[in-house]
């Protein structure tokens, strides 16, 4: 079967586009609220309390309301994540300001919210734990190590001076992050028949339903979920639906009707997952002309009160610790800390933003130290096909993190206006009585991010994707993705028409309800289109092959194919697709193929020495970023991101170019402006006039480059594009305002009151 | 109609009705009202909507009171006219404010600051009376107000008063207003011509204020006179810079009298910490500021 032309690269418009402008589009809070009641959830206001008491005093709460704690709960009291130690409800401490303790429900909200106001909790405070420096002194919830060479020994000679090599070290800190998704979590649930169906807001309906039949002690066959209309997610929606669920699961059971629990915005902030904070330390060897010969690295992330997904955010994070660069020697050391603040949870990048801030600041300093201009230090460095990764991966022929490098350096016209940049702030003095109003400085960063799951992740999965046929004689796609803005719903349908000759419209796919469709595992890990995409392309493949080969067998007649939904033969067309289709059915033939992920035969990974391939493949982003500083109030301006992308192959290139602008917008909201604000565990900033997220007249003008480099693998060569944007962009920011300003800020974000600090600091020599 | 209840439509039906009920809560644009969910509350008091009152809409020219017909000492004078007062009704929205060409061309700095509030939607519900009897320490055209030497009118059951805007933003979210009094309009006196202004949010847009400065001032023969500096975000209230004032009055209009502004600016404010800045970067950015304005003005 050729592929027609035109289907891919053709940027057809998005399915779910129209119903989402005009709010066709019903969310989970639009629906009737006809015979649905009202959840709400009491939440604990210490970072760690024990709960000395517990009551409901039905005198203050609404006659019919229900009331829920973990007492409740007859089977276990724990979130299945990687473990299940983090409590669906609190039961005899309390580990973060938010955590949740008690459910609620009545018939409207404002019954929900004076029953909540009737739950009496007694609290005794405990000692809570909530910084570095103490998390440190604990039992870390997790560990890792990735070692390659001989690493010690290199940075002891470093340190001596000995063999011409250097020692550069350096520490490096980065914020959690609120996903602040459009719509809220929200999720709803009903009992019928001692069966449990659960819909809402998720990125992953397998995994609420899996939690959900731990919670419950309930069969397979026992709960159904259904992913709904979704307004956004950034992995927000991974793990911590898995919470409400069973929230909305214990209420709806209570009172024996359906129960829907919408958060608001402050409840939202205060109570869900965050990127992990980060701390990172560096100590590097490197020749004087700036080869990178050894580097170790200490990794902390802060994971919060319980375990959640931080192995994994952790292990994403050590095996992008030294970003897309030979570094022949290294000793990497991950630990994931543990504080009474909310579990951390997936967010972007998983891990990777983290350690790529801190290895591409690491660079600048190298650089600086050198004398080395970014550039060239990159250049010298980075890694091309042939090369090795520290986990001994051998980088193959699509590894274009140099066509990256080089690409956005030239359309950024770097080099020029970084040394220009560089001879304007030694010569004015920006900071001190010049008056220029306004500094200008460009940054560059390199970052790359692995497709797909981390490890044998996909090879233990093997994702089944099920394609059948509709009455009507089109293709339906039935697997687990969701749509979360990504363009899921129109890219797996795109791919599948292509591999099976028909119009996209020939091409349905099913909403991911886990009652009908397989699990082709979650929407994470930048997995969608490549993997399940893939997957879903050899189904539909195969089921028009099958067709085809039947009408071949029934004409008496070879060589029949199917091409633009019109299946001809060699005299020329015999028909269309879809009538085809409704023979083929009517024959009584079988309406479905069902086919599985095939991971690359050849991809080995030792989770124990971490040695091997954690990944198939690689996308790589470079970016140039100009900023403007306000040299009297020290507020930053990004003014242009120039940002080249090599992400394999490009498959639908306005989704993909939306990819890399809005992920690179939220970095540069990391990178500048957003901090959650913390004191004695409670959260200071938990609204959107305090959390501060940027607007388009804060956005930089954007300009992106696209970049194929197709590696070996299905569909037609692409990678993963979801989470890379978000690797890089914050580096470069810090990097710019050094070029514009002179402060080497390696903390995020850079807000003013940061810079500010740095700049006192440096002034009166307190800095190295 | 019965001037009790509905919606009123003069300030002597809206005063009945603060006089009725003394916990009347008088609304125009609600942008910041609603934002606090008062109305959600049980115990929310009575409001009453203001935006049907026309008397309280708009912005005209009126003349200047002969008594209050002198110029400002070292002002460009003209012996013959009074030049007029703008008055700015309590219930103008700032997307009036903003493009109206008395204001752009007379009071640029009110301009600006109108097409800074919130967003552009915020500023087409926000009202310049709402601005001022919300008292916020962060209220964006307070500064402005005080370096234009503004002039607030209320009405109440006895008639109607002016007061300097400097008397009535009295402390932490408190005015002047007595109970059933209604704040009805601003009143600018003839513009100075020089006048500078200075936001420094949180974000370029949909931003709450950490620090502002406002200016105002006249200038004879290469040196400033009655120069008004105010600043918002770093007290309880607006305030005059007075210490900044000082060293600029008389004093010649270079960079020396800036420089020693700005450091007299430095001086005198107390700012704190909170969930917006830190009160080592308000004063920092204030005392830069005012150099700057002082500069550029």
């Amino acid at each position: 079967m050729k592929h027609p032309p035109g289907i891919l690269g053709s940027s057809p418009l998005r399915r779910d586009g129209l119903e989402k402008v005009t709010g066709a589009a019903r969310y989970l809070d639009d629906l009737p609220a006809e015979g649905t009641w009202v959840g709400a959830t009491v939440r604990s206001r210490h970072p760690h309390a024990r709960i000395v008491s517990l009551r409901f005093d039905r005198t203050k709460a609404p006659a019919d309301a229900v009331f829920v704690h973990a007492g409740d709960i007859d089977g276990v009291n724990g979130l299945q994540i990687l473990d299940d130690r983090w409590p669906i409800l609190a039961s005899k401490e309390v580990h973060y300001v938010g955590e949740a303790v008690a459910l609620v429900a009545a018939p409207t909200a404002e019954d929900a919210l004076r029953a909540a106001a009737a739950v009496e909790v007694e609290y005794e405070q405990r000692p809570a734990v909530l910084d570095w420096e103490e998390a440190a002194r604990n039992e870390p919830l997790y560990e890792l190590a990735l070692d390659e060479g001989r690493c010690e020994a290199i940075l002891e000679a470093a340190a001596n001076g000995d063999d011409g090599l250097i020692l550069v070290e350096g520490e490096y800190f980065t914020g959690a992050q609120e996903h602040l998704y459009l719509e809220t979590q929200a999720m709803l649930a009903e009992w019928v028949d001692g069966r449990l169906a659960v819909t809402g807001s998720m990125q992953c309906p397998y995994y609420v339903k899996n939690a959900l039949q731990h919670v419950f002690s309930l069969g397979e066959d026992a709960v159904q979920v259904v992913g709904r209309y979704m307004g956004g997610a950034f992995g927000g929606k991974e793990d911590y639906p898995s919470l409400l669920a069973a929230h909305a699961a214990l209420l709806a059971r209570a009172a024996r009707r359906p129960v829907r629990i919408v958060y608001d915005r402050h409840e939202d902030i205060v109570a869900t997952t965050k990127r992990h904070p980060s701390h990172t330390r560096i100590r590097s060897a490197v020749k004087k002309d700036g080869t990178l010969v050894a580097a170790r690295v200490d990794f902390d992330l802060d994971g919060g009160a319980y375990l959640g997904l931080s192995p994994v955010v952790l292990s994403r994070g050590i095996l992008h610790a030294t970003g897309p660069y030979r570094v022949p020697n290294v000793r990497i050391r991950g630990r994931v800390l543990r504080t009474d603040t909310p579990p951390s949870g997936a967010f972007r990048g998983f891990g990777a933003p983290q350690s790529q801030f801190a290895w591409e600041r690491h660079m600048d300093r190298i650089g600086r130290r050198l004398g080395i201009d970014p550039l060239t230090l990159r250049r010298r460095n980075v890694l091309h096909p042939g090369d090795r990764l520290p986990t001994g991966q051998l980088m193959d022929a699509s590894c274009g993190a140099a066509a990256a490098l080089e690409e956005a350096a030239r359309r950024g016209d770097f080099l020029r206006r970084w040394k220009k940049a560089e001879e304007d702030r030694r010569r004015d003095e920006p900071l001190g009585r010049g008056n220029r109003p306004v500094a200008t400085g460009v940054g560059l960063s390199l970052a790359f991010h692995g497709a797909g799951f981390t490890g044998l992740g996909e090879h233990r999965m093997r994702s089944p994707v099920t394609v059948r046929l509709t009455a009507e004689g089109r293709l339906e796609i039935l697997c687990a993705a969701t749509e979360m803005g990504q363009g899921a719903v129109t890219v797996l349908p795109m791919l599948a028409a292509d591999a099976a000759g028909l119009r996209i419209d020939d091409v349905l796919i099913h909403e991911p309800d886990t009652d009908v469709v397989p699990d082709s595992g979650p929407t994470v890990a930048s997995r969608t289109t490549m993997v399940v995409g893939a997957t879903a392309a050899r189904a539909a493949h195969e089921l028009v092959q099958r067709i085809v080969q039947w009408k071949e067998e029934q004409m008496g007649e070879a060589a029949l194919r199917v091409e633009d939904s019109r299946l001809l033969g060699p005299g020329g067309e015999i028909g269309d697709f879809r009538e085809l289709a409704r023979e083929y059915l009517a024959a009584g033939q079988p309406d479905a193929v069902t086919v599985h992920n095939e991971p690359p035969p050849w991809q080995r990974f030792d989770e124990d020495s971490y040695h091997g391939s954690a990944y198939p493949t690689y996308s790589y982003q470079a970016q140039v970023i100009e900023v403007e500083v306000d040299t009297d109030t020290l507020q930053v301006r990004p003014t242009r991101a120039v940002a080249a992308a090599e992400v394999g192959k490009v498959l639908h290139e306005v989704q993909c170019r939306g990819q890399v602008e809005g992920g690179l917008l939220q970095a540069v909201g990391w990178a500048l402006w957003e901090e959650m604000k913390r004191k004695d565990g409670q959260l200071l900033n938990d609204r959107m006039t305090t959390y501060i997220v940027p607007t388009f007249l804060d956005a930089p003008e954007m300009e992106v480059h696209l970049i194929e480099e197709p590696w070996e693998g299905p569909p037609h060569g692409a990678k993963g594009v979801g989470e890379l944007p978000m690797d890089g962009p914050a580096s470069a920011v810090c990097a710019a305002i050094e070029n514009a300003v002179g402060i080497a800020l390696d903390s995020i974000p850079a807000t003013p009151e940061r810079l500010l600090d740095h700049h006192i600091e440096a002034a009166q020599g307190g800095r190295r | 109609m019965n001037p009790a209840s509905g919606l009123p439509r003069t300030v002597d039906e809206a005063l009945l009705r603060l006089q009725e009920r003394p916990d009347t809560v008088a609304l125009a644009g609600c942008t910041d009202w609603m934002v606090r969910d008062r109305l959600a509350r049980a115990d929310a008091p009575p409001v009453i909507d203001l935006l049907a009152i026309e008397e309280l809409h708009g912005i005209e020219e009126i003349a200047t009171p002969p008594s209050e017909a002198k110029r400002p000492a070292g002002a460009d004078a003209d012996p013959t006219t009074p030049p007029p007062l703008l008055r700015i009704g309590a219930t103008t929205t700032f997307g009036e404010i903003r493009v109206d060409r008395r204001v752009v061309e007379g009071y640029p700095i009110l301009a600006e600051v109108a097409s800074q509030i919130g967003s552009r939607q915020i500023q087409n519900r926000a009202t310049l009376g709402g601005n001022l009897v919300n008292a916020s320490p962060a209220g964006d055209s307070l500064p402005v107000l005080l370096a234009l030497a503004a002039e607030v009118e209320i009405a109440s059951p006895d008639g109607r008063r002016r007061i300097p805007y400097d008397a009535f933003h009295l402390g932490y979210r408190e005015t002047a207003l007595g109970p059933g009094e209604l704040l009805t309009a601003v009143l600018l006196p003839p513009p100075p011509p020089h006048q500078a202004f200075r936001k420094v949010g949180t974000r370029a847009a949909v931003a709450i204020s950490k620090v502002m400065v406002a200016m105002a001032a006249h200038s004879r023969q290469g040196r400033w006179s009655s120069m008004r500096i105010a600043a918002g975000s770093v007290a309880p209230v607006p305030m005059r810079l007075r210490a900044a004032e000082k060293v600029c009055e008389g004093a010649p209009i270079d960079v020396e009298t800036a420089t020693e502004a700005a450091e007299a600016a430095w001086g005198e404010v107390e700012p704190i910490d909170d969930v917006r800045s830190t009160a080592r970067y308000r004063r920092w950015a204030l005392s830069r500021v005012v150099r700057r304005l002082l500069l550029e003005m």
